[in-house]
Order: structure tokens, then C-alpha cells, then sequence
């Protein structure tokens, strides 16, 4: 058994050592929002914050996480989808298919949390995860307008 | 000959529909059929929504439920169908939620719904005439509820926002007070009803926000990989990597003992799939797992033995679907100045970013599926197919995608492999999902081709002849061979199509000739998000530079001289080159390209800004695209799909390649298959230009132009012609 802290709840988790954080979550604790795209650390679908830093989380095995690290999934970013970014993706209607906006999310969440304006360059280099659909230049955008809401209450 | 014909109208090839289509052949879609309520709806009581037609069902407090045919994979249809019904129905936008329909339903309603696939940029423009006549007629029926209620002839009411008033009594009610008895209102004759001009809408038309943002911002929304149902089983699934081959054996005492392993299971002749009780262990316990493959023949092809057969279709004696006027190569031999160039595209995976996945419970007497899927009645005849059950004992549960691209249409190969694993485990869900690095080697890839193109110039620099032949792999082989007449497969001529309508193109030349020649290789191929058009408009558009720069003259002048029977193709290539302002002046090393081509009902032309270092080192700043998809129903969402189909675009153009080695694909996950970031996003400008005497699609039409744009920008920087696909492959300077 592990002991997880993940969204404010520590639960025991019964997977192997070498299960990867993100199928500790989508499989153990149940959470979804968090999803598989790659499996390799390329795409980012599955970020998460561990520790206030976005991470992603099919590189991570259950082994490597203490007790004491605080995990952030999706569904405990905001109450209500009110976080600042959640906001902005909503004004900004950034979604396509939205499988992979969880991890753009939490990625631009991240950004904004150690970069309260960021530049375009910033954004260029701290958003990095794929979409499919081709909502970058909506993504960009959404980050701005999220940076132009406040920093109170931001992060993770 | 209509290039409709060869589009997607193929998924539904399973023998048990072909009596359900016809009732939609005739059009006449029974507008004002009772169809029984789900029985979820009715057990909401109080606020269950009271049918009033097939199209719209309202609950008390005035909720206006607009059911759907059609997926949803990002493209927007949904809210813009709803757009479309609601206009006419006069409801308020804030309260229309929506409804998909289930394919079991629809069969059982003799598809009441009508068509439900949802590919070939089709899902509005194929049914936007009679979801809005749904609207209208279930507006005419809740305002005769209200005459009758109100006792006052109903050429005195007037309807906004989904209240119905009597000036003169000054008297009103709202559709949730008389959705009831509009229900048991005789419907009107759907086809009498006059449908609102354009000009008049007041929700269609306008760029308002999907509908369907909410639970993609929190992670609640439940994707059919995300399913869990009670009792759930996972699987993990490895088929031969080699095309064509077979499985041999496997040792499965080797993953005896691993956690959560339930069992092994053979799948079909090609393949092993392991179940467990999550599908990480699945996973893992199937890599541990020693496989004998037997390969066969096919292991001896590569992408050189793949590239030498195309290259001999290029100079082959049979064609397979050819265009042709006057004698092009006649005029090309004796035209004074000849271009010639031989181009190539790879193949390419689609890359959802949802894998392939679905999960399938069989009973003795039953069968449901849980699958993203682009066409649901697919789905639902490959789940009867594959378990043996029938049609009326099945049902395919709705699931949003996280991705189509043209990957989740007609094949259902996925649904083939789920119910085959789900028979091991009587009246037990089981979810099945392909790792990415399956997902990557067992697509339905965009289709390899070369092309070869001649042209003529006469002495002034007029283009007198052109022959443009395709040596390529035909989707219509793979999955469509009746597609394929009389040894002609002009689908793959997509956008050089000499009829107008849907994917002509645009140009006039006196002497043409345009020739597909069908080389099939071992790779399975299908639709690709623009399909052909995505290769021919590189083949033509790219041409036209080459040739437009050998007779001295200006991109843009030298198309426009061709196309002056082609009004539409030519506003669009105008409406682009002008928001782009080609001819002005540029900042310092920065260059323009441009393209125009048709596909999909749609008009769509790009100019692209690039500069290229003196290291070769590429950056595209700006891409300006306009287009005429007839009608615009949400130009908010036309804007997007423009945007992502320059990421999806760009992408196949800077990296998109899929090997093949030993027989297989090579680049299984995104560290070899790269996708471009937001980094590398250029600008995207987009003018929508619509002419309102048709409807064309846009999830597809304008990817097609990316490729050459971006190009032919390069060719204006660095003086040199791009001939093959993907540029990471290619030294620019």
C-alpha cells in the first residue's frame, strides 16, 4: 500500500512500485481527467502537478512518490472550473475534441503560477504539449487572457 | 463525373443497413414521427423532456433538448447543427442543450435520423435542409399548441426566444407551457415549410461558443477510453507487426503469476491480446509476453521497394481514371519551353490523441459497445458482425472522440478486435485500448504517392499543355472496391475534377491530361483528414509555381489568367491574396506563397509568409487563408477548424512521415512521429467569404492548401522547388 496525496485527500493505493502515476490515477484512484497520449513524456496529455511543478505523469512510477508530495490532477485545479486558465479556456472557447486540454491546462496553470505575464517566448517554451486538433493559437491566446485576470488564487 | 460519389458514403457497408438506407434516399425523413423517449428521460419525471418532434424535444422550464445524428471529434458540428435548428425553431439559445442519438435507436425508428456518419466534412452540409425543417416544423406546431390554447387564430401569434405572444390580448406563453400539447399537434408536411433566408438568422450565422466546452476544462468529461463499468475488465492488444502476417505462437507461461492477469487471448490469425483487471497491468504483462510472429512475404518490403513500384507507375502503359481535353502531350512536345518535375508524399498516420479503444459486454442475447467512432451504424453492424448477435439486440453507447481525422470512419477494426477479446469473458466488460506505439503501427495511413507533371509554355509564357500523372495507393482498394469502376478509381483524382460541385479544379489549360496510375502496396490505407486533396493540391499548386516561374511570371497573375471560367475558385484565391496583401512590400528576408484548390463543397485558398535562414532553417510567420463554404454557420468555429487544419497541415508538412522497414511502420510514438508544438503555430489569418447559394464542408477543405502554400514560400525564398514531403528531411539551402 502507498499513500497518496493527490487533490487534498491522501488515499492508499495497492499498485506495483513501477506503475506509472498516470495509471495510479486513472486506474487506482479513479480520476480520468488525466490522460494517455504517448506514454513517453512527448505529448503531455497526462500532466499533472507534483509539488507545484507540472509534470508528466507516465514518467513517473508510484515508487518514486513520497507521502509527502502533493499531487494536482485536473479535477482538483479549481472548484468549479474557476481557476484563472479554466476561466480563459472558457472565454476563449479553446476546446476542439479536448482530450488533451487537461494537460494544456495544468501546463499553462504551472506557467502562470512562476510566470504571472508571460511573453509569447515564454509561452513557446513552457507550452509544450501536443494537440491534435491545432488549438495553439487559442491556447496562446487564452494564456494572455489568463495572465490579464489576476494572480491571486493561482496555481496548484 | 460528381466527386461526391466517391466520397465517404461507404462506412455503411454492412449487408443488414442497405434496407434502412433507402427510407433516407428518398429525403423524406418523417419529421413529425413519435418516436417512444428513452426511458432515462422519462425517469427524470417532473423535468423530462416532452418530445415534440424527432429534432427537438422541450422540458417545462423551457430547456430545449436538439437531439443529434452525428459525432463530435472537436469539429464543431454539434453546435453548429444545434445553431441550425434552433434558428428556425425560434428558441432561446441559452437553453438548448443537446442529445445524441444512439444507432440502435435510430434502426429501430427505420433511421428516422437519418445518415449518422460523420466523415467527409459532411455532418452539416448533408443535413442541414432537413434538421431545419425539424426546427421549423416543431416552431409551427408549439405556436398552433398556443392558438389552440389561447383561442386565437394562429396567424395572430408571434414567437422570439421561445415565447409565443398575442399582441393585440397581450397574452404570452413559453414553449415549456405548451411543449405537451404540441407534441399531439398533426405535423406540418416538412417539405412545404419556407426555411428562413440567411440574411434573417439571428443564432445560425453567428460565432457563438460551442456547446459542448464545460467538462473539457475540469476532466469530468468521459471520454470511451475513461469508461468504467462495474465488473470492467482491461485489454491490451499486439497484432502482427507485419502486414499481412500472422500470429505463430506465444508463451504464455512466461507472464504466469504477473498482478491483475486474467488471460491470454488470441485474436483472430494476426494477433494476442492480454486482459487483466487494469489495463497497465494488461500492458505490461502483454510486453513480457514472448511472441512468435510468422511474417510472411511482406516482410521483405520497405519504403525503397514501395517508392521503386511508384516510380514505375509513372511511366506505365494503363491508367486507372484519367481527365483529359484537347492533346497535352502533343502540346507539350512542341510547346517552345517545358517544365517538368517529379514530386512524392509519404504516408502518414492519423494520430489521435485518444487511441484506438472500445470496450464491448456480449450476453447470450445481447451486445453493447462503449466507442469513439465516426460512424456509429458502423460500429453497431461491426459489433452484430463480429459476435454474431443481431442488430436489434445491439447498441452502440455515444462517446465524444478525441480525434477522427478520417481514422474512426468506416474500418471498425478496433470493434472487430474487442468483441473477439470480449468473448472470453461472458456477460464482463472489457475495455480494450491500443498503446500509442499500436496505434502508430496499425492505422489506415493517408495514402503514398509520386507524381509526375509536364507543362508547355508558349512563347509569351502561356501554359498550353499540362499532363499531371499520379502513381499511388487507392483507398477505394482498400476499403471501398466497389468504389472502383471498370478498373477506374477516380476518387484518387480528388480536386482535379473537371465537374463543378465538390473538389473541381480551378484551372483552364487548353491541352490537359490527368491520369491516376493504381499502385497498391501491403500498407493498409484510408481517409486522412482532406484525403486526396491534400496530395494533389502539393502536386498541382506546386507545379503551378515551377511552371508560373519558368514563364516569368507572378504567382498570383499567372493562376489568374487560368481561371477565369472558375469564378468561385478565383474570389477565394483573391479574397486570400488580398487580406494577405500580396505584392506589398515585406519585412527583410521574409517571402509569400500561395495556393488555391477545391475539395469537400468548399472554395478555399492560402498565401503563406516564410523566411529561410541561411542555415536552412525554416519559419513559416503567417498563414492567411480564406474560404467559401457556401453558408457559414459559426464562423467562430469555421476560424477554428482553420486553424487546426494549418497544425494538422504544417505538421505532416514539416515532419509527417511513416517508414516502413522489414514490412512495418517504424515510428511508433511521437519521438520519431513528430508533432508540431505551439512554438512553430504561425499567425493564422482567415477570411470567410461565403456565397450563400451552397453548402460546403470545413472540417476538411482547407488543409489541403497548407502544404503548397508554405512551399511555394519557400520556393520564392530560396529559388529552389520542395519536390517531396516531409521537410525535415529536406536541406532548404
Amino acid at each position: 500500500m502507498a499513500k497518496l496525496n493527490i487533490n487534498g485527500t491522501v488515499r492508499e493505493v495497492s499498485a506495483e512500485a513501477d506503475t506509472p502515476l498516470l495509471w495510479v490515477i486513472r486506474e487506482h484512484v479513479g480520476l480520468t481527467g488525466t490522460k494517455y497520449g504517448c506514454g513517453v513524456a512527448q505529448c503531455g496529455a497526462c500532466s499533472v502537478h507534483l509539488n507545484g511543478e507540472v509534470q508528466r505523469s507516465c514518467q513517473l512510477p508510484l515508487g518514486a512518490i513520497k507521502e509527502s508530495d502533493v499531487i494536482v490532477t485536473i479535477e482538483g485545479l479549481s472548484p468549479n472550473a474557476s481557476h484563472p486558465v479554466q476561466k480563459a479556456w472558457a472565454a476563449v472557447d479553446v476546446p476542439q475534441c479536448g482530450y488533451c486540454q487537461s494537460g494544456q491546462i495544468m501546463a499553462a496553470a504551472a506557467l502562470l503560477k512562476n510566470n504571472p505575464k508571460p511573453s509569447d517566448k515564454d509561452i513557446d517554451e513552457a507550452m509544450t504539449n501536443i494537440c491534435r486538433c491545432g488549438t495553439y493559437q487559442r491556447i496562446r491566446e487564452a494564456v494572455h487572457v489568463a495572465a490579464g485576470v489576476g494572480t491571486t488564487g493561482r496555481g496548484g | 463525373m460528381s466527386a461526391t460519389n466517391f466520397e465517404e458514403n461507404t462506412t455503411l457497408s454492412r449487408r443488414s443497413f442497405i434496407v434502412g438506407s433507402a427510407a433516407l434516399a428518398g429525403g423524406g425523413l418523417a419529421l413529425g414521427l413519435n418516436v417512444p423517449f428513452a426511458e432515462e428521460a422519462q425517469a427524470q419525471g417532473a423535468q423530462a423532456a416532452t418530445e415534440v418532434n424527432l429534432w427537438v424535444a422541450i422540458k417545462p422550464d423551457d430547456t430545449c433538448v436538439i437531439r443529434m445524428a452525428r459525432s463530435e471529434m472537436g469539429q464543431g458540428t454539434i453546435t453548429g447543427l444545434a445553431q441550425l435548428v434552433a434558428e428556425e425553431l425560434e428558441c432561446d439559445w441559452s437553453k438548448v442543450t443537446t442529445e445524441g442519438i444512439t444507432p440502435g435507436r435510430n434502426l429501430a425508428s427505420k433511421r428516422a435520423w437519418g445518415e449518422m456518419g460523420t466523415g467527409g466534412s459532411r455532418g452539416i452540409r448533408t443535413s442541414h435542409d432537413y434538421v431545419r425543417r425539424g426546427g421549423a416544423a416543431a416552431r409551427l406546431m408549439l405556436l398552433q399548441a398556443a392558438a389552440d390554447q389561447l383561442n386565437v387564430p394562429v396567424g395572430e401569434l408571434t414567437v422570439s426566444n421561445g415565447v409565443i405572444t398575442h399582441a393585440s390580448s397581450k397574452r404570452s406563453l413559453r414553449y415549456g407551457e405548451v411543449a405537451a400539447a404540441a407534441a399531439k399537434v398533426t405535423p406540418p408536411d416538412a417539405k412545404s415549410i419556407t426555411l428562413k433566408d440567411p440574411k434573417d438568422w439571428k443564432i445560425a450565422g453567428k460565432p457563438l461558443k460551442r456547446l459542448d466546452t464545460a467538462d473539457k476544462l475540469d476532466g469530468s468529461k468521459i471520454f470511451a477510453i475513461d469508461l468504467k463499468l462495474p465488473g470492467m475488465l482491461c485489454a491490451a492488444v499486439k497484432d502482427c507487426p507485419v502486414f499481412g502476417g500472422k500470429l505463430k505462437s506465444y508463451d504464455e507461461s512466461k507472464i504466469a503469476g504477473m498482478p491483475g492477469v486474467k488471460k491470454v487471448v488470441k485474436v483472430k490469425d494476426t494477433g494476442v491480446a492480454v486482459v487483466a483487471d487494469t489495463w497497465w497491468r494488461a500492458k505490461k504483462a502483454l510486453d513480457a509476453l514472448p511472441i512468435v510472429w510468422d511474417e510472411g512475404e511482406n516482410a521483405s518490403k520497405s519504403s525503397a521497394t514501395i517508392a521503386e513500384m511508384l516510380k514505375e507507375g509513372l511511366e506505365a502503359t494503363t491508367t486507372n481514371g484519367e481527365r483529359k481535353n484537347g492533346d497535352a502531350l502533343k502540346a507539350i512536345t512542341e510547346a517552345p519551353k517545358k517544365v517538368e518535375a517529379v514530386y512524392s508524399t509519404p504516408f502518414l498516420s492519423h494520430a489521435t490523441m485518444e487511441m484506438m479503444n472500445c470496450t464491448v459486454k456480449l450476453s447470450a442475447d445481447r451486445a453493447d459497445a462503449w466507442v469513439p467512432t465516426q460512424n456509429l451504424e458502423a460500429s453497431l453492424a461491426a459489433l452484430s458482425e463480429a459476435s454474431g448477435i443481431p442488430l436489434d439486440k445491439c447498441e452502440v453507447h455515444r462517446h465524444d472522440l478525441g480525434g477522427g481525422f478520417g481514422r474512426r470512419g468506416g474500418t471498425q477494426d478496433y470493434v472487430h478486435q474487442a468483441v473477439e477479446i470480449a468473448k472470453a469473458f461472458p456477460d464482463t466488460p472489457v475495455k480494450l485500448i491500443w498503446s500509442r506505439e499500436e496505434d502508430q503501427a496499425h492505422d489506415f495511413y493517408r495514402p503514398i504517392s509520386q507524381c509526375k507533371l509536364s507543362a508547355g509554355l508558349d512563347a509569351q509564357g502561356n501554359l498550353v499543355g499540362l499532363h499531371v500523372r499520379v502513381s499511388g495507393q487507392s483507398i477505394n482498394a482498400m476499403l471501398n472496391p466497389k468504389g472502383i469502376v471498370e478498373g477506374k478509381d477516380m476518387r484518387q483524382l480528388q480536386g482535379y475534377y473537371d465537374t463543378p460541385g465538390d473538389a473541381q479544379l480551378g484551372y483552364d489549360v487548353p491541352n490537359l491530361l490527368i491520369e491516376y496510375v493504381m499502385r497498391n502496396s501491403h500498407v493498409p490505407v484510408g481517409p486522412w483528414r482532406g484525403v486526396n486533396t491534400n496530395q494533389n493540391a502539393v502536386y498541382m499548386e506546386c507545379f503551378m509555381e515551377e511552371v508560373a516561374r519558368a514563364a516569368g511570371k507572378d504567382s498570383l497573375e499567372f493562376r489568374r489568367a487560368l481561371m477565369k471560367e472558375h469564378p468561385k475558385h478565383l474570389a477565394v484565391l483573391n479574397a486570400a491574396a488580398e487580406k494577405a496583401g500580396w505584392g506589398k512590400p515585406l519585412p527583410a528576408g521574409v517571402h509569400r506563397g500561395l495556393a488555391q484548390f477545391m475539395g469537400y463543397g468548399s472554395y478555399s485558398a492560402a498565401v503563406a509568409e516564410v523566411s529561410v535562414s541561411p542555415q536552412g532553417k525554416l519559419k513559416v510567420h503567417r498563414i492567411v487563408i480564406a474560404v467559401n463554404s457556401g453558408h457559414a454557420v459559426n464562423p467562430g468555429q469555421i476560424e477554428a477548424q482553420v486553424q487546426g487544419s494549418v497544425a494538422y497541415g504544417l505538421t505532416a508538412t514539416l515532419y509527417g512521415e511513416m517508414p516502413v522497414d522489414k514490412g512495418r511502420m517504424t515510428s511508433l510514438n511521437f519521438d520519431s512521429y513528430e508533432i508540431m508544438r505551439l512554438a512553430e503555430m504561425p499567425k493564422v489569418g482567415v477570411a470567410i467569404v461565403p456565397t450563400y447559394d451552397f453548402w460546403g464542408g470545413i472540417g476538411e477543405p482547407t488543409i489541403c492548401v497548407v502544404a503548397p502554400s508554405v512551399l511555394n514560400a519557400i520556393q520564392a525564398a530560396t529559388g529552389k522547388p520542395v519536390r517531396s514531403l516531409p521537410l525535415k528531411n529536406v536541406k532548404l539551402v
